[in-house]
């Protein structure tokens, strides 16, 4: 057994750093580091309530409106406010806006440059992918940033700015859109959904929606040329590579639902959790374990509402700054595929029910969710009642508390915020790579990643194993969220 | 002129902006003026031991380094050890990897307000003794000392903002390498002046509002934000609303009060960041370069000869009254 020790990893949000255990070829055991401590829960405590809005989108630039929208969600709670339909639906635009560019970001920028990487010239598409998914050089990254500009001109209409707004609000929005930006709102989604038809899928997004099947996948594949586009490019690479195979989990998956109806209640993308059964998800399941964690310890893991970060550098089996969240004691997944499979998504639905999540349908599942959302936010772009209110407002009571849960794009985040003399008294915020790069907890299971490792392939002489950057990068990880 | 970025105590969203700049897609702007990204952690491709060997070399002297971006505060804690933050792959601390990098780098630039002060890392009890490269909040100092100069001679360049605006980098960057800035360039906190020598105050669209003190009450009114809301655009030096923010947008624009994010100590304001502060019902934080009385003399002239489609449009969050229209000759 050699140990390898992985790191900086980049191309994931913030820094990571992960140790593996290797015999015969493969992973046998991992542990996954988040090396980075910066106290965000505590620097909130004694802070007035309202100014959570300002520090939680500031600990991760890339989830930022996803921390906005959970802490105006936890205020909101806590003072008994219900956005108007103006405001639902710009806080949905908003968050949807920032999830569909981290997932486009997440494809052509850190997750698609590893097939350029030399170790694959023998590959029969190499030719192809290497000029066009080489870092920082290749063409599709500057092929792709005009575009993500032009979608980001959404953030500048609905939110002042991305990341770092305080747009949204506990009762709505603080951006009134008038008749003609509502136009131009959706004008803009218009062109991007012509970047995407275009380049990523080389198809309208209804027909991509509509692969319902792992047959309509390889028939849509097998239709089109290996260059037809970004997303054909990936599934014959997939197939060559056989990624389907590589970085399964546990197969549990859970999500808080995303995306509040007009009834308030119902999400377009409902909460719960799948484990080839769907389950409800109910918060009241959730403790987070700081066994292996440099954090002082209760007697048992603890809800968020009870929970503390006290760090403890020197504790002794400690390996991370990460804690263990688990659902009834359970390790599970969050993200992309973990929205779209509790949510009945035929396509993705199949593919777990084929192979599980692994590195090949966590991807799909980011780009299903493309196509799959941005109709959507054309329908709620016209929604908007210009002269209809966009915020109302409330008092914080001096006790209160509250819950937000909301969907980033890497999945389940959850801020729980309890107010004592009409300040914060705690913070506690449980982030989707939390869950996904947790360490080992009391009982010794490893975090989904770690189980996920287990079995990556390993060559002779590498020092940073290809497989193994595939599966940490189809987790799609926020290091900086994860260690807030 | 070659690049180092690298990411600490932060949140990784100036790179994130920056990705978002207009025209020219970001690697082709680089790429056309010659700056060469050797190693950014978002961005290349160069994973664990190619990346470390890179920054190694570039740390020992035997690879030359033009320029050193830090992005995210400096974690000294916990008792000045830097475990806060071990890069990783390296059982080194990131502080003890900056302090290396500086002392070779021709120029080293902060990006963010995290990087060149502490930002909100350092707020509240600062619980990771976050500070910026060379201040600790408005106290020069910081990570590398009130003394350095990088080789080529200036001290640290403070690209503040939380987050950054594309540009200010990418103008930044340029102007180092074709050699064109020089300390004169750089405010009293280190700041370029290109952007820091305006105040967010100029261009704010809700400038009629201000000039009548015809205040918003709450999030998603259209009047000024100064009286009730907190807003310090006009102590704020940044260019925000003459360049503009993801097309059209600013903090004013999207209906929230400026924080005065490009300062020192911007993360401690004193008070909740959305109200503003007053005494006698007078707000504390006026304009710095006006004498008071006469801010306020002035505001109450102004407060009595308020238009009503001005004083009515500014608690409503739609155009309730148009300007009037005079028809020509009359």
């Amino acid at each position: 057994m050699t140990r390898l020790v992985v790191g900086p990893f980049n191309r994931v949000e913030g820094d990571l750093e992960v140790t593996l255990d290797i015999d015969a070829g493969a992973v046998r055991s991992a542990q996954v580091n988040s090396p980075m401590y910066r106290g965000f829960e505590q620097i909130l405590q004694g802070k007035a309530p309202a100014d959570a809005l300002v520090f939680v989108p500031r600990i991760c630039g890339i989830c930022s409106v996803a921390q906005s929208a959970a802490a105006a969600q936890a205020l909101a709670t806590a003072m008994g406010l219900v956005p108007p339909r103006n405001g639902r639906l710009a806080a949905n635009l908003t968050l949807a806006t920032e999830n569909l560019a981290d997932h486009l970001t997440h494809f052509y920028l850190f997750f698609m440059p590893d097939f350029a990487r030399t170790a694959y010239r023998n590959r029969p598409w190499f030719a192809d992918a290497e000029p066009r998914f080489r870092a920082l050089t290749g063409t599709a990254g500057n092929e792709i940033l005009p575009p993500r500009t032009a979608f980001m001109h959404l953030m500048g209409l609905l939110a002042g700015k991305w990341p770092h707004t305080l747009a949204l609000q506990p009762g709505g929005s603080s951006r009134p859109l008038q008749a003609s930006e509502k136009i131009r709102l959706y004008r803009q989604l218009r062109e991007f959904r012509g970047f995407l038809e275009r380049t990523l899928f080389g198809d309208t997004l209804e027909a991509i929606v509509s692969l319902d099947s792992c047959a309509a996948l390889e028939n849509w594949s097998d239709a089109r040329p290996p260059q037809a586009s970004d997303f054909r490019r990936f599934l014959g690479i997939a197939g060559d590579l056989g990624l389907a195979r590589l970085g399964r989990a546990r197969d549990s998956f859970i999500s808080y639902g995303s995306y509040p109806q007009a009834d308030g209640e119902s999400r377009l993308f409902p909460s719960g959790v799948w484990d080839g059964g769907r389950h409800a998800m109910n918060s009241a399941d959730i403790r987070e374990d700081v066994s292996h964690a440099w954090y002082a310890q209760a007697e048992a893991p603890q809800h968020p509402a009870q929970g503390s970060t006290v760090p403890l550098v020197d504790k002794p089996g400690a390996y991370s700054w990460c804690k263990a969240p688990r659902w009834q004691g359970r390790v599970v997944e969050t993200g992309a595929l973990a929205r779209q499979v509790v949510a009945g998504q035929p396509l993705l639905r199949a593919l777990v029910e084929a192979d599980g999540g692994n590195v090949m349908s966590r991807v799909v599942a980011r780009l299903i969710e493309i196509a799959r959302v941005l109709p959507e936010m054309e329908a709620w772009a016209r929604e908007l009642e210009p002269g209809e209110p966009y915020c109302v407002v409330g008092e914080m009571p001096q006790e209160a508390s509250g819950e937000g849960l909301v969907e980033a794009a890497r999945g389940a985040l959850g801020h729980w915020l309890s107010v004592r003399r009409g300040r914060i008294h705690s913070y506690q915020i449980v982030a989707p790579t939390t869950w996904n790069f947790s360490p080992r907890d009391a009982q010794g299971i490893p975090g989904a990643l770690e189980q996920a490792l287990v079995g990556a392939p390993v060559e002779d002489g590498e020092d940073a194993p290809l497989a193994v950057q595939h599966i940490v990068r189809s987790f799609d990880p926020c290091m900086v969220c994860t260690v807030h | 002129m070659n690049l180092l970025w690298l990411q600490s105590g932060g949140c990784g969203g100036c790179t994130l902006s920056w990705l978002g700049v207009e025209g020219m897609p970001l690697f082709a702007t680089l790429a056309d003026e010659g700056i060469e990204i050797l190693w950014h952690p978002s961005l290349s491709e160069a994973s664990a031991a190619e990346a470390l060997a890179l920054i190694g070399a570039c740390a020992d002297g035997s690879r030359p380094l033009d320029m050193l971006c830090v992005e995210g505060s400096l974690l000294r804690g916990p008792n000045g050890s830097g475990r806060f933050h071990m890069l990783s792959g390296t059982g080194e601390s990131m502080i003890s990897w900056v302090r290396a990098l500086a002392s070779r780098a021709r120029h080293v630039v902060a990006v963010g307000s995290c990087a060149a002060y502490g930002g909100v890392t350092a707020a509240g009890v600062n619980p990771a003794d976050a500070c910026g490269l060379q201040y600790d909040g408005d106290t020069l100092g910081g990570l590398l000392g009130a003394e350095f100069r990088a080789g080529g001679g200036l001290p640290v360049i403070n690209i503040a903002g939380c987050p950054t605006h594309p540009d200010w980098v990418n103008e930044t960057l340029i102007a180092l390498s074709r050699g064109s800035m020089t300390r004169e360039d750089l405010d009293d906190f280190g700041r370029p002046r290109f952007y820091a020598g305006q105040l967010v105050h100029h261009g704010c669209p809700r400038n009629e509002f201000y000039e009548f003190k015809a205040s918003a009450d709450k999030p998603s009114d259209q009047g000024c934000l100064m009286e009730h809301l907190g807003c310090k655009g006009t102590q704020a030096h940044a260019d925000c609303n003459l360049r503009l923010w993801n097309g059209s947008g600013s903090c004013l624009r999207g209906g929230y009060a400026c924080i005065r994010c490009t300062d020192p100590g911007f993360e401690e304001p004193g008070h909740p960041f959305a109200v503003t502060p007053k005494i006698a019902g007078i707000p504390i934080g006026l304009p710095t370069d006006m004498p008071k009385a006469w801010f306020i003399a002035l505001a109450a002239l102004s407060k009595s000869a308020t238009p009503s489609r001005v004083r009515e449009n500014a608690t409503a969050d739609h155009i309730l009254r148009a300007p009037s229209v005079k028809k020509p000759g009359r």
